[in-house]
């Protein structure tokens, strides 16, 4: 799509600034679908019907009436916030959160940034939205606010060794940290995906499949507590903490940590997907392939983890803070060292 | 003006400004949160230079690992000591000595060096590749040394935090 646009436009600044909004252009309707999407599945599990009456079919549009009367709120700061930084954390948050797709193939033909460390830059990059979380915290200067911001970080440090790990296996498989190359090397159908053992010969691929499979488990539960979802949404646990590190953002202030939520829920799907599933490529070999029908298969893998996100968190109840310390030390790491030794031995022989 | 050459500037005006604001701000909190933009302003510096790998290594290291553990520790004690912790100007005269000093030599190195430029933005496209070559046979020595170094930190830092469950056991349940 690059070369395209500079043909088409003959200017670089104009080039990569819309190369720079084409996520944008996904991740906002997408998250206006995805809250939506989660009252509605919420309500079906709880037997009821969720928002109904706006827009007339299902209330379609009850998230689009939201978000207006979101825009027009009064933007409330506390008066003993520290203003500079409760102003500036939620755009920190959303920079993070965005700035991951800046190397997610969304089809052969766009990808941001085809950056070679394209993986290395997004474990890099996540840690962005830690700070904001923080300035979030402290900048509110309410003690829920902290205690939700400091659990978060700690989540989120904790978590990324288990994700980085997982996220090893698929590297050492392909050879490359570049998403297009890790995508385009499980190309040929749904046997090629690195979930069920990459495109090996055929006792090779028995021989990965248990590796590959445990860690694209890790790496999925390990994501969800990247993204402070159920079971481990200690940093929000309405129970205890109001709301976590925005409690005290009202407003479009508020409407931004939630559009960096969903988007981080779709980027780490997205990541999901790219990694052991074959991102854009088609699952039936060269039927449906393409780099149109490649944008939809990477949407639908993303959005199908999307919907296993929401579906555990109207099923699992809340992590104690000992419990998720307990599955990331005890259980997640040791098993994704496992697996990269088992992968390693592998390409060894 | 060259793309590239828009970058650097953002780039460096983002670096200096936010470490003026490291230095200068009264309020701790503040120089910590400046310093995420200082070490995002010099990890863009690394990537215009075509070092993609240390620039990412530089967001990783320093923002994930070395800011967040900065903020825990002034967030954490701030409230406990019940002291505000403010910088002020301590000893003028021997850190202006000081500064000069470092300032004339850097300054010095920068003119006396025989600079290598290229013309134009340098090729990353294997970076990853040649420092993970590098790693495992020219410098495997310190590259193991580096390793022994971590692992010993990472023991200590398990002893530390074991003596500390065992003789107070229900400190950390706050938390």
């Amino acid at each position: 799509m690059e070369p395209l646009l500079k043909g088409l436009l003959g200017n670089d600044i104009i080039t990569y600034v819309i190369m720079a909004f084409v996520p944008l252009l996904w991740v906002v309707p997408y998250a206006l679908f995805a809250v939506w999407l989660e009252r509605k599945v919420s309500a079906h599990m709880q037997d009821r019907l969720g928002p109904m009456r706006v827009g007339g079919w299902h209330g379609w549009a009850q998230t689009i009436a939201d978000i207006l009367k979101l825009i027009q709120k009064e933007d409330i700061v506390p008066a003993a916030a520290d203003k500079k930084l409760h102003f500036l954390a939620p755009f920190v948050v959303f920079i993070g959160s965005y700035a991951a797709f800046a190397t997610i193939p969304f089809s052969s033909a766009y990808v941001g940034s085809n950056l070679n460390i394209g993986l290395f830059y997004i474990v890099a990059v996540s840690s962005l939205v830690v700070v904001g979380i923080l300035m979030a915290g402290w900048g509110s200067n309410n003690k829920w606010s902290l205690f939700g911001a400091i659990r978060s970080a700690a989540q989120i440090i904790s978590y990324e060794i288990p994700t980085a790990l997982a996220l090893l296996v698929a590297v050492m498989l392909t050879g490359s940290l570049s998403l297009q190359e890790i995508t385009k090397y499980q190309d040929g159908g749904m046997q090629n995906w690195i979930l069920f053992g990459g495109p090996a010969s055929l006792p090779g691929k028995f021989l990965l499949m248990p590796f590959t499979f445990v860690s694209f488990i890790i790496l999925f539960v390990a994501s969800l507590a990247e993204t402070n979802r159920t079971p481990f949404d200690i940093p929000e646990a309405e129970s205890e903490l109001v709301a976590g590190y925005h409690t005290e953002y009202s407003g479009m202030k508020f409407a931004l940590f939630f559009l960096a939520e969903y988007a981080n829920m779709f980027a780490v799907s997205a990541i999901a997907a790219t990694l052991f599933l074959g991102g854009w490529t088609s699952p039936f070999g060269s039927f449906l392939g393409g780099p149109i029908w490649g944008v939809f298969w990477f949407l639908s893998k993303g959005m199908f983890f999307v919907f296993v996100q929401m579906w555990l968190r109207w099923t699992l109840p809340r992590m104690r803070v000992d419990q998720l310390m307990y599955i990331s030390w005890k259980v997640l790491t040791p098993w994704a060292f496992a697996c990269v030794l088992g992968v390693g031995f592998y390409l060894v022989m | 003006m060259s793309l590239f050459d828009i970058a650097f500037y953002f780039f460096a005006l983002i670096t200096v400004a936010s470490a003026a604001l490291v230095v200068f701000s009264r309020n701790i909190i503040y120089s910590a949160f400046a310093l995420l933009f200082t070490f995002f302003g010099v990890a863009g510096l690394y990537a215009l230079l075509g070092a993609d790998f240390v620039a990412v290594a530089q967001l990783l290291i320093y923002v994930g690992g070395i800011l967040v553990l900065l903020l825990f520790g002034v967030m954490l004690t701030t409230k406990l000591v019940s002291v505000d912790m403010k910088t002020g100007t301590l000893q003028a005269l021997p850190a202006t000595l000081l500064f000069a000093a470092v300032a004339g030599a850097l300054s010095g190195v920068y003119i006396i060096t025989d600079w290598n430029v290229l013309a134009g933005a340098p090729d990353a496209a294997t970076t990853a590749v040649t420092i993970g070559d590098m790693f495992l046979t020219t410098w495997l020595l310190p590259f193991e040394i580096a390793s022994v170094v971590l692992l010993v930190a990472l023991v200590g830092a398990a002893m530390i935090a074991r003596r500390d469950a065992r003789s107070k056991p229900t400190q950390q349940a706050a938390l």
